[in-house]
């Protein structure tokens, strides 16, 4: 029973991370249109800016700041908007194809120099003992206060996001979206609201990768994949559905609950088919995108119409 | 010195980019006609690779002609991924369409990985040595894929300026609406659109791996360079793309050479870098890239 708790919260716990970073999508193409592919990246960039931060001295890595956990956080949010602003700033005058080829390269060639630069990531073998809150506690209280403090950053991000979709900004970000040049005629600064949303949204999947850093409690290069940080989180929100801060988190935690439960599923076949059937989960990922897609391209909850009815009674 | 600058980094780079030519081809007209840029390229050369390892492995057949029904199996293959996951999407914004693509990628690469496994396999297993004249040496696989790519790109102009369909294809690539309008089958165009890229998605796939290894990355890790290629070429120019991807390939060998002292001038290791560092100078000064083609 006990047992079965504890999955449950894992489970829940992972999921809220995802939740973390599918917001962070959602600002970049639920509300503007910004098609980012390179969320491993911007995910990896945080977790290992927070776990270079907060872990203990070694000589494996670069390591002994010891700064308290939520100043990690912090400054895994500020080194992901360090790096998504310049490709922001050069790719978002063209149309979002650039964008998406950009951050394809960004994020492998982050994936690569996080690898290759043992001195500062501890290259593969990567970096541990990172620490989490609550360590030295009762573990299964820990557990459980560990995943209150994940609800706590999703209901934050969430609502942060709620309040900058409902206020003029996010309006802006919905025309600028939706009728780019009727926006610009109106005299709006696309380019910089664009950033803006790029910016903030790859702060927030830096934000996911120091959580999930912690979380962990050992962030490598297999952590970074771009199966489990990319495309999971694309899948996650165009199912639940796009545009909308809640779809966004039911999404994120659905398809976590069936990706770790496939997982039970193939952890019953024998080795030689369980390592094939492992693939073939990742294809079903693939094909759930294309069914949703095609069947339902607004996702579980549709985006919601703001403001829509006080326009009509004030016109 | 200057023999081993031929051997070890110029002729590589010309072999590297006659395959980023033949993707990159691919993907411009892609774009040129279905306007999305198709992130599932290089998981299209993935397979298509694959595919003649069924035949050379299979059937004992010669790689160079395994790589005929890896060319037909895979350019059927992208017809009916058209159907399947992109027409529907063809009236909405193209964008979804790029999202589509990028499931279909992971699709293709998971498929490969279910079927054969993750780890590197070879067609030919064994060391291939090389021809040498004097200080002069060539691997007769370098010969075959330099040759095979110069053969493929000159059909292909061939057909795009010379056969109906072919002219078709470029006249919807400078503008759809005028094609529409005096008739030209949408329908037909953007199926023979399919076979020639998956086509040539195939012979790079196949190059690729008789160059090296075959695995179920091999075309998501040259993805970027064949963008940066159609990019660099002016998108939706198919003999800009070609220069392009030479380019590309070129440049990424020379990057290692020991320009400056003895050490090479980028680590091997970061060789991906520099596709990368080209396609973000082209979006700063020259998005049109180098013949003026369209901007996305």
């Amino acid at each position: 029973m006990e047992g079965i708790l504890l999955y449950i919260v894992g489970v829940l716990t992972l999921g809220g991370i995802y939740a973390i970073l599918t917001l962070g999508l959602n600002a970049n193409w639920g509300f503007t249109g910004l098609l980012n592919i390179g969320i491993a990246g911007f995910f990896a960039t945080g977790a290992y800016t927070s776990a270079i931060l907060t872990s203990p001295d070694s000589a494996l890595y670069l390591g002994g700041f010891g700064l308290p956990i939520w100043l990690g956080w912090v400054a895994s949010m500020l080194t992901a908007g360090i790096i998504a602003w310049p490709i922001g700033k050069i790719c978002l005058r063209l149309r979002s194809d650039y964008l998406a080829i950009a951050t394809i390269g960004i994020a492998e060639l982050l994936r690569l120099v996080y690898r290759n630069e043992a001195w500062m990531t501890g290259g593969s073998r990567g970096i541990t003992p990172i620490p989490r809150p609550f360590d030295g506690w009762d573990p299964i209280l820990a557990q459980f206060l560990f995943l209150l403090v994940v609800a706590l950053v999703v209901l934050a991000v969430y609502l942060a996001l709620e309040r900058a979709a409902t206020s003029p900004w996010g309006r802006m970000m919905r025309a600028v979206r939706d009728n780019e040049l009727a926006a610009n005629a109106m005299g709006k600064d696309i380019e910089a609201r664009r950033l803006e949303a790029f910016v903030l949204g790859c702060m927030i999947m830096g934000l996911g990768g120091a959580v999930m850093s912690s979380y962990l409690k050992f962030f490598g290069p297999d952590a970074t994949d771009p199966l489990l940080a990319t495309f999971l989180v694309w899948l996650m929100l165009i199912l639940g559905g796009s545009g909308n801060n809640r779809g966004a988190v039911l999404g994120a935690i659905l398809v976590w609950f069936i990706w770790s439960g496939t997982e039970i599923v193939t952890g019953f076949l024998p080795d030689v088919l369980a390592s094939r059937a492992a693939y073939l989960r990742v294809f079903l990922i693939g094909l759930l995108l294309q069914l949703v897609l095609r069947f339902r391209p607004e996702g579980l909850l549709p985006e919601p119409l703001h403001g829509r009815k006080s326009g009509r009674s004030a016109g | 010195m200057l023999m081993e600058f031929l051997n070890f980094y110029l002729i590589p780079g010309i072999v590297l980019g006659s395959i980023y030519a033949l993707g990159a081809v691919g993907v411009t007209l892609i774009y040129g006609v279905l306007r999305f840029a198709h992130i599932a390229h290089g998981d299209m050369m993935t397979t298509g690779a694959f595919l003649a390892l069924v035949f050379v492995h299979g059937l004992g057949w010669s790689v160079p002609v395994a790589l005929i029904p890896s060319i037909i199996l895979t350019a059927i293959l992208a017809v009916v991924l058209d159907r399947l996951f992109y027409r529907h999407l063809r009236k909405g914004a193209p964008i979804v369409m790029l999202m589509a693509s990028l499931g279909v990628g992971l699709m293709l690469r998971s498929a490969v990985q279910v079927i054969w496994g993750v780890d590197p396999i070879a067609y030919v297993s064994g060391i291939q040595r090389p021809v040498v004249y004097g200080e002069f040496r060539i691997f007769t696989r370098h010969i075959l894929i330099v040759v095979g790519a110069l053969v493929v790109m000159g059909g292909l102009h061939l057909f795009l300026t010379r056969a109906r369909l072919g002219k078709a294809m470029r006249a919807m690539s400078d503008n759809p609406t005028l094609a529409r309008l005096s008739g030209i089958d949408t329908d037909r165009v953007v199926m023979a659109t399919w076979v020639i890229a998956g086509g040539m998605a195939a012979v790079a796939g196949v190059f690729l791996g008789m160059d090296g290894h075959l695995h179920s990355m091999l075309g998501w890790h040259v993805l970027l360079a064949v963008f940066a290629a159609a990019i660099l070429g002016g998108v939706g120019n198919p003999l800009g793309a070609m220069l392009g991807g030479l380019i590309i390939g070129v440049v990424e060998e020379l990057a290692t050479y020991p320009w400056i002292g003895t050490a090479p001038l980028l680590e091997p290791t970061y060789k991906a870098g520099v596709a990368f560092a080209i396609l973000i100078a082209l979006l700063i000064w020259r998005p049109t890239g180098l013949f003026k083609g369209k901007v996305l």
